[in-house]
């Protein structure tokens, strides 16, 4: 569905320009956007970091002990408080945004999306509550 | 005839991982990355932790979170580089790399939950 | 509160030269002054010259969608007044291409429009005699934020996606499609199916969430986006797990 343009007198040159590598850095609202995405490499990080921890007890004590020591390692440690906030960041806009995909109804009425997003959070807060639970109760 | 594109299936688990990543990386982060490092808790017992990781529930949903959370950060980490760096011709490349590296983690994870004890 | 301000104007005459220039003009700004009356003053007694599109003067034609000091903006909705001493920089909308000074070529938008085929779509077209179509607020509710939109393009201009991918169909295109999608008298679902489930149209989307941002409508394409791919994704899973001859 392509158009040929021919650049006569009556149809001038058209002024396209391309995007700066650093579009996302032209607005507030981009950075924030890739700011979220790229807490995708932090939820990757950490699930490895889990995994390897699941490692450590199935290897016995003493590994598990030295995962515990190596998480206390400085680097470790820095690069678990930029993922703590990327995760954050991102749990956060996820179910501020969640009800924009969610839309339920209740017979003919819409439920609102405040009711959504709370819902999430609600799982949100349960879950934590049942992992805290898990390990640090009993 | 409509051509079928793996864009939807993608997307849906992408969004099952954002909801299980959402939901569960926090505290988890919370924990075993800041408050036991730190010291502010103490952290759980080798008994405790052995008991925990050996159920098969446990095991289960960490499969599940696992690997979903990994495909949610694959397919977004996709579209940032593809995007974000304007690299639309390596397009292939990038998709192989991503999802490639989800399902070769996705698989040691599987590797790791299923031999344990 | 000066009764002038400037207003640097992109001038683009491609008779002439092959890039862009910004022009100066000093304008009057009385509080009740749009951008608009701004350019309007200069064309009638500064610069003929100048070319740029408007029509109603009144938000609800979509004709006068600028750049006003790097944000899309409906001309004749934004006052000189917001912008304290100036200057005010207008410039043509972003990711498209400009054909003249402020006037930029909208016929991609207008493809992409048809292709999602904004219309009721009926298997089968109800007589005449049987009368209207009947709808209940409740089912016009659900539609009805979407056929706000005025295809003013300032969607287009925000989204990042468009502007790296020009063949990313685009919000307002996409929200236009759910109009008719959520409308109960239509019937066209699965063939809007085709033109939207595919790479560059709703998959393309990474719900920035800029185009809601700047719409002067409240039109929330990036809602419509994000329902909409939910809608599509099951729909899709459903006819791969039931072959469409089964239901």
């Amino acid at each position: 569905m392509s158009e040929r343009h021919a650049y006569t007198d009556y149809h001038p040159r058209w002024l396209r320009s391309r995007p700066s590598t650093y579009w996302w850095l032209e607005r507030r609202a981009y950075l924030s956007f890739i700011t979220r995405e790229l807490s995708s490499i932090f939820i990757a990080w950490f699930v490895v970091y889990l995994l390897l921890l699941v490692r450590a007890v199935s290897l016995g004590d003493s590994n598990y002990q030295a995962f515990l020591a190596w998480s206390r390692h400085p680097v470790v440690m820095t690069l678990n408080v930029v993922t703590a906030f990327f995760v954050l960041f991102h749990a956060v806009t996820w179910f501020n945004l969640a009800p924009k995909a969610m839309v339920v109804h209740l017979g003919h009425k819409r439920l609102p999306a405040s009711l959504i997003s709370a819902a999430n959070y609600g799982a949100w807060v349960v879950t934590t509550a049942f992992v805290l639970w898990l390990l640090l109760g009993g | 005839m409509h051509k079928r594109s793996a864009e939807p299936l993608l997307w849906l688990l992408f969004s099952a991982g954002g909801v299980a990543s959402a939901v569960f990386v926090p505290v988890l982060v919370l924990l075993f990355g800041l408050a036991f490092p730190l010291g502010w808790l103490s952290p759980p017992s080798y008994e405790h932790m052995y008991n925990l990781v050996h159920h098969p529930l446990t095991r289960l949903v960490l499969f599940g979170v696992s690997v979903v959370s990994l495909i949610h950060a694959a397919h977004r980490f996709r579209f940032t580089l593809y995007d974000g760096l304007q690299i639309k011709h390596l397009n292939e490349l990038i998709g192989l790399l991503c999802y490639g590296g989800a399902l070769v983690l996705s698989i040691w994870a599987g590797y790791l939950l299923w031999t344990i004890g | 509160m000066a009764d002038k301000i400037t207003m640097q104007v992109t001038r683009y005459r491609p008779e002439e030269e092959s890039g862009a220039t910004v022009q100066e003009y000093e304008v009057p700004c009385p509080k009740d002054w749009v951008v608009l009356d701004g350019l309007n003053y200069i064309k009638d007694r500064l610069d003929g010259s100048l070319s740029y599109r408007w029509s109603c003067r009144m938000g609800v034609c979509g004709s006068c969608g600028m750049t006003v000091n790097g944000e899309p903006k409906l001309t004749c909705e934004t006052f000189l007044s917001e912008y304290g001493a100036g200057p005010v920089r207008v410039e043509p909308l972003r990711n498209f291409p400009v054909i003249r000074d402020l006037v930029v070529e909208i016929g991609d938008f207008m493809r992409k429009l048809v292709a999602v085929k904004p219309w009721i779509i009926r298997d089968q077209e109800k007589p005449l005699i049987e009368g209207e179509y009947l709808q209940t607020p409740d089912e016009l509710e659900e539609y009805r934020q979407f056929s706000m939109c005025i295809n003013c393009m300032l969607c287009y201009s925000a989204c990042p996606i468009y502007g790296l991918e020009p063949a990313f169909i685009g919000p307002a295109a996409i929200a236009l499609a759910q109009r008719y999608n959520l409308d109960s008298r239509d019937q066209g679902n699965d063939e809007r199916l085709e033109a939207l489930s595919v790479h560059d149209g709703i998959w393309g989307c990474t719900f920035v969430g800029e185009c809601t941002a700047v719409c002067p409508k409240h039109v929330d394409p990036a809602g419509a986006i994000q329902r909409y791919k939910l809608t599509a994704a099951l729909e899709e899973l459903k006819s791969f797990v039931l072959p469409r001859k089964a239901r």
